[in-house]
């Protein structure tokens, strides 16, 4: 399964990939819009964490123990039986927030969409590869096949 | 505080329906032109520091702005225009030299755009380079005044003479000399592999070499510059080639300077200098007075290397060019290399920038002829540099005489550069000219490599074309052969100068 | 060879789940008390709360057995276990062979015996059919006033539900203060003030002694101070004990849970216990205890599993974590997060005004207990840094930060966390 590769030495925090991890899980899918109608609603599940010069795009690592799965109580962190991705179904979460007390990367946020659901990177299952990635100027965020 | 006379360069105009004000462009510009107002919520610009690099017109996700250059107009006047005016008034505010980088951009004539190439037609097939092997290798080095073979007894031949080292390029295009310090570690990064991938060479500089790069020694021309910047044994030894900088194009009769803001930790351990001093190369290498002096030098270099590798001697295309080269190859260097007005800077005086030297396509034309009218055009291999901009350039430069020709700027430019010309202020917003951390990290070597070695390879894949059309298949057959070359809008004194006739005759 | 599980819930899917990853065609049978709906036990202070639907309470689907090639025996009790002869024995008189056997039967809700436990009205807190009779009680508009039995995590889900549902609650704990196991003075001061200015009476150092009972339905309770409260809804949410009486019989070790070592092996090499009923290492206090919260069920669960089938997995152990939400302002605890005194480290920031809380606690050079309230986010950080002991003697200070990061932690175990494989140190 490939995961997202992170790469903070070339990360330059210009926060491109939060911009486009949000209008991909927009509805009108398009940038304008989605800043100008749902930005109170819609967040991004990248987390750029910068520090000086440091910096880099944070967002689920994927894991292959995944502890939001053994956390979550309604089943709603759930591995996707086709493509293998850990992913939260919203329409079954309940939000008690379990996942966000055991993500060691802190990749789990409260959803500001006004359901009370976790929100989390879902490897964007229909486009050819995560936003994020594919927007990164500088390739500081990289699609692999990862063992 | 009196006030100032300088006009911004620029106007930023802001597409308000696009501006999204994810703020991208505030957190990507050095100079920080942009800023987000809290109060209204809305990005806005102050024109006033922005340097002309379109940073934050690329990254833009809307692409909601546009640079335009400054409409304010002074009264018409043929003479006294807006950029000699602005230049004055600079000067009168800070009494220093007004700096520059990059290479002249006054309008000087361009020869390479008055010299027309030669096709095949009925008389000389041209070559299908797609059906056809084309030869673009290139060997840089002295060749000897005949060669002598003898027989081994079975009908083979071997080589009598021994030869002196020669470099050898796939191609006749190599990076010219750019210093760590003047750009960013990435960048240099960048040029060592895209060198290494598409088998020619990059040139360190006089900035020394970065104890990483040592790897990529084989594809290394090692400067020797005034300043003598990083010079030790293993320096030498690691290179392929070493290289005498005498002058560089952009700056003719000065040494390299490099502002004290760029010397970093990192870039004064590789120049052996101190830590956020300018580095000022002298004028002259002080233990170069002479031609004599700088024979001494060439085998001094040689000895140290066992004369294992070429020595380079490069200078600035100047008025008597001809014999300077006549006297740099009786010296006994392997390669001239020659620099010529165009040739690009991190920062020179604006004014030598601008009008010292003269453009290389003469320089190389007249050196080129001298030589073989002297019978010594074969002891040396002569490189052309000084804004090589496309193939087209290329082919021209090695049919007026060159071997191979350096580029830098158009390296530096596919690495993303938009000669906004403000190399010396280490504030480079594509992470190129500066030691910044914060912005060398925009340059990621693995995308540099991959533009360098993709304008290669378009590069050589024109040159190609343009040599199958003309019915050449080797680069053999195009060197100083100026009967493939016209001019047009030339006079006869430039015509002669270039050894070229006019197009249509 | 064949895999026979006790249980029906998270341990028992843990297993069943780790075992299908790696052996598609081993026998696996289930064998439980309860009916064949998988569901989540934590969910149903969402359902009485009026949050979700019976639907939502599955854990996986009800095709989750077959999909998975389990043979499944529903609403059938085991009533004996004989680890010699390799068998279970169960409540309709089958007796069924197994090679290898998991014990994931969990745990039974703390009632102190009193007169009046069978009336109509008085319920705990733990199941399925609990929630219906609260459900249907509520519905019937038959609830004005309900006293809930306990303040600690149970007693608070319970009452917050029930908040939800309009009901007036009065919250007894036999303890000092509310959630004592989980935080410290502050943190239960704060809470304790988020339900009383939602209308909940809490009552401390007591507890309900005697139940008033009417037409055959509670109509009040007596305190142990005397006190007589009406009400016309009792639950009590004490606690969960270990079903363990099985595993006594069968002589297996036990404790208060049954005692089982990394592997989620019990004494007996045959049989591992996973889950609510198990006592199992916990990394934190570096001893057994049985901590029954559903990451430790599954966890267990899924490493027994796979030990099952010759994979060796075994347990880092567990940490006792708890994550709740009192009207509307969320509260999380990790380890021993209420820990004070010689030894410990405590480092506190708090803004009452704001309702924000954090507490954390280190031991020597490293973190063991954490508690938020209000501010939650990525409060997983902290659960990593406990998990792997990670020294985190020179970032006391960005650790205490509202603004909790990566960039808080140290830098070789932030690049682990970044290169995200595995996430094991």
């Amino acid at each position: 399964m490939k995961r997202i590769v992170i790469h903070e030495e070339y990360c330059m925090a210009c926060r491109l990939c939060e911009v486009h991890c949000l209008v991909a899980h927009s509805s009108s899918r398009d940038i304008i819009k989605a800043y100008r109608d749902e930005r109170d609603t819609v967040m991004s599940r990248v987390i750029v964490e910068e520090s000086g010069p440091l910096s880099f795009a944070m967002q689920c690592r994927q894991c292959q123990d995944p502890r939001c799965l053994e956390a979550c109580p309604s089943g709603a962190m759930h591995r996707d039986p086709a493509t293998g991705a850990i992913t939260c179904d919203e329409s079954r979460c309940v939000g008690c927030w379990m996942c966000i007390m055991v993500c060691p990367a802190g990749a789990v946020q409260q959803s500001t969409s006004g359901h009370r659901v976790a929100s989390k990177c879902d490897l964007c299952q229909d486009a050819d590869m995560p936003a994020c990635v594919a927007h990164c100027p500088n390739e500081a965020l990289t699609y692999e096949e990862v063992s | 505080m009196a006030l100032s006379l300088s006009a911004p360069a620029f106007i930023l105009e802001r597409d308000q329906s696009r501006c999204i004000a994810c703020q991208v462009c505030v957190r990507q510009c050095a100079n920080d032109v942009h800023y987000y107002d809290e109060d209204d919520g809305v990005v806005c610009s102050d024109a006033t520091s922005c340097v002309g690099c379109h940073r934050c017109v690329t990254l833009c996700p809307t692409r909601a702005l546009l640079v335009r250059t400054n409409p304010l107009e002074f009264r018409p006047h043929a003479n006294w225009n807006a950029a000699t005016l602005q230049s004055i008034y600079k000067q009168a505010e800070t009494g220093g030299m007004l700096l520059a980088g990059m290479g002249n951009d006054q309008p000087h004539r361009i020869y390479w755009d008055h010299m027309l190439l030669n096709a095949s037609q009925v008389t000389n097939p041209s070559i299908d380079p797609l059906r056809e092997p084309m030869e673009l290798k290139t060997f840089l080095g002295a060749r000897p005044d005949a060669v002598a073979f003898e027989a081994d007894g079975e009908g083979e031949y071997d080589l009598r003479t021994e030869l002196t080292p020669q470099l050898e390029l796939d191609i006749p295009i190599m990076f010219s000399a750019m210093s760590y310090g003047s750009i960013s570690y990435n960048a240099c990064q960048s040029l060592a592999r895209a060198a290494k991938r598409m088998g020619t060479y990059y040139n360190t500089g006089e900035g020394g070499l970065h104890p990483d790069l040592y790897a990529y020694g084989p594809v290394t021309i090692a400067q020797v510059a005034s300043g003598r910047f990083g010079v030790h044994l293993d320096y030498l030894r690691t290179a392929a080639a070493i290289e005498i900088k005498i002058g560089q194009g952009a700056k003719p009769g000065i040494g390299g300077h490099l502002p004290g803001e760029k010397v970093t930790r990192e870039v004064s351990r590789t120049r052996m200098i101190p830590e956020g001093t300018d580095a000022l190369s002298p004028a002259p290498h002080h233990d170069i007075y002479s031609i004599e002096d700088l024979r001494q030098l060439i085998f001094a270099l040689k000895e140290a290397t066992h004369y294992q590798k070429p020595v380079s001697v490069k200078v600035a295309a100047v008025h008597n060019i001809a014999p300077i080269a006549s006297g740099i190859v009786r010296a006994g260097a392997d390669i001239v290399a020659i620099d010529g007005l165009r040739g690009g800077t991190g920062a020179a005086p604006t004014v030598i920038r601008n009008n010292v030297g003269i453009p290389i396509e003469l320089a190389l034309a007249a050196v080129d002829q001298r030589l073989r009218e002297e019978g010594i055009r074969h002891r040396a291999s002569i490189v052309a540099a000084g804004s090589v901009r496309n193939s087209a350039d290329v082919v021209k430069a090695i049919a007026l005489g060159a071997d191979a020709v350096y580029i830098a700027t158009s390296a530096l430019v596919a690495m993303g550069c938009h000669l906004c010309q403000r190399c010396y202020t280490g504030k480079c917003n594509w992470g190129i000219a500066t030691q910044d951390p914060y912005l060398t990290k925009r340059l990621n070597p693995n995308i540099g490599e991959r533009r360098l070695a993709n304008l290669l390879r378009a590069w050589s894949l024109e040159i190609k074309e343009m040599m199958g059309g003309m019915g050449i298949n080797a680069i053999e057959s195009l060197r100083g052969n100026r009967d493939h070359l016209r001019g047009v809008g030339l006079n006869q004194v430039e015509l002669d100068a270039l050894g070229i006739r006019a197009a249509g005759t | 060879m064949s895999i026979t599980i006790v249980g029906n819930s998270a341990a028992a899917v843990g297993a069943i789940e780790a075992i299908r990853e790696h052996d598609r065609d081993v026998a696996i049978q289930v064998v439980t008390a309860e009916g064949p709906a998988i569901y989540s036990r934590p969910l149903i202070s969402h359902y009485v709360g009026g949050e979700i639907d019976q639907g939502r309470l599955a854990y996986r689907p009800p095709s989750f057995y077959e999909a998975h090639n389990v043979q499944a025996l529903f609403d059938e009790p085991v009533t004996a276990i004989d680890p010699a002869g390799h068998t279970i024995t169960t409540a309709k008189g089958r007796v069924l062979a197994y090679d290898q056997l998991l014990l994931a039967m969990g745990g039974s809700p703390i009632v102190p015996p009193m007169p009046g436990l069978e009336l109509e009205g008085v319920v705990t807190f733990a199941t399925l059919g609990d929630a219906e009779a609260i459900d249907r009680l509520i519905g019937a508009g038959r609830v004005s006033h309900a006293v809930v039995v306990g303040g600690g995590m149970i007693g608070i889900k319970a009452t917050d539900a029930l908040l939800k549902r309009g009901v007036r609650v009065t919250m007894v704990e036999l303890a000092p203060r509310i959630l004592i196991r989980a935080l410290d003075e502050q943190g239960a001061t704060m809470m304790t003030e988020l339900f009383e200015g939602a209308g909940v009476r809490v009552l401390t150092g007591n507890t309900v002694a005697e139940i008033v009972p009417q037409d055959g339905r509670i109509a009040g309770v007596v305190l142990q101070d005397g006190q007589r409260l009406d009400c016309d809804l009792l639950v009590f949410g004490i606690g969960v004990r270990p079903n363990v009486a099985l595993a006594r019989e069968a002589g297996l070790d036990v404790d208060r849970g049954v005692v089982v070592d990394r592997a989620m092996r019990t004494s007996d090499p045959s049989i591992y216990a996973a889950g609510d009923v198990a006592e199992a290492y916990d990394l934190v206090v570096d001893l057994n205890r049985t901590v029954a919260i559903w990451p430790n069920a599954y966890r267990q669960g899924a490493i027994a599993g796979a030990q099952m089938v010759g994979q060796p997995r075994q347990d880092q152990g567990g940490i006792a974590m708890n994550a709740i939400e009192v009207a509307g302002v969320p509260c999380v605890s990790i380890g021993e997060g209420n820990a004070e005194g010689d030894g410990y480290d405590v480092l506190t920031r708090s803004s009452p005004e704001r309702r924000q809380y954090r507490r954390l606690v280190l031991e020597g050079n490293r973190l063991v207990g954490v508690i938020l309230v209000g501010n939650i986010s990525r409060a997983g950080i902290y659960t990593g840094l406990i998990r792997h002991r990670v020294d985190i003697s020179a970032h006391r200070d960005s650790l205490l930060s509202d603004r909790l990061s990566l960039l808080s932690v140290p830098d070789d175990y932030r690049k682990h966390v970044v290169r995200g494989q595995g996430i094991e140190v």
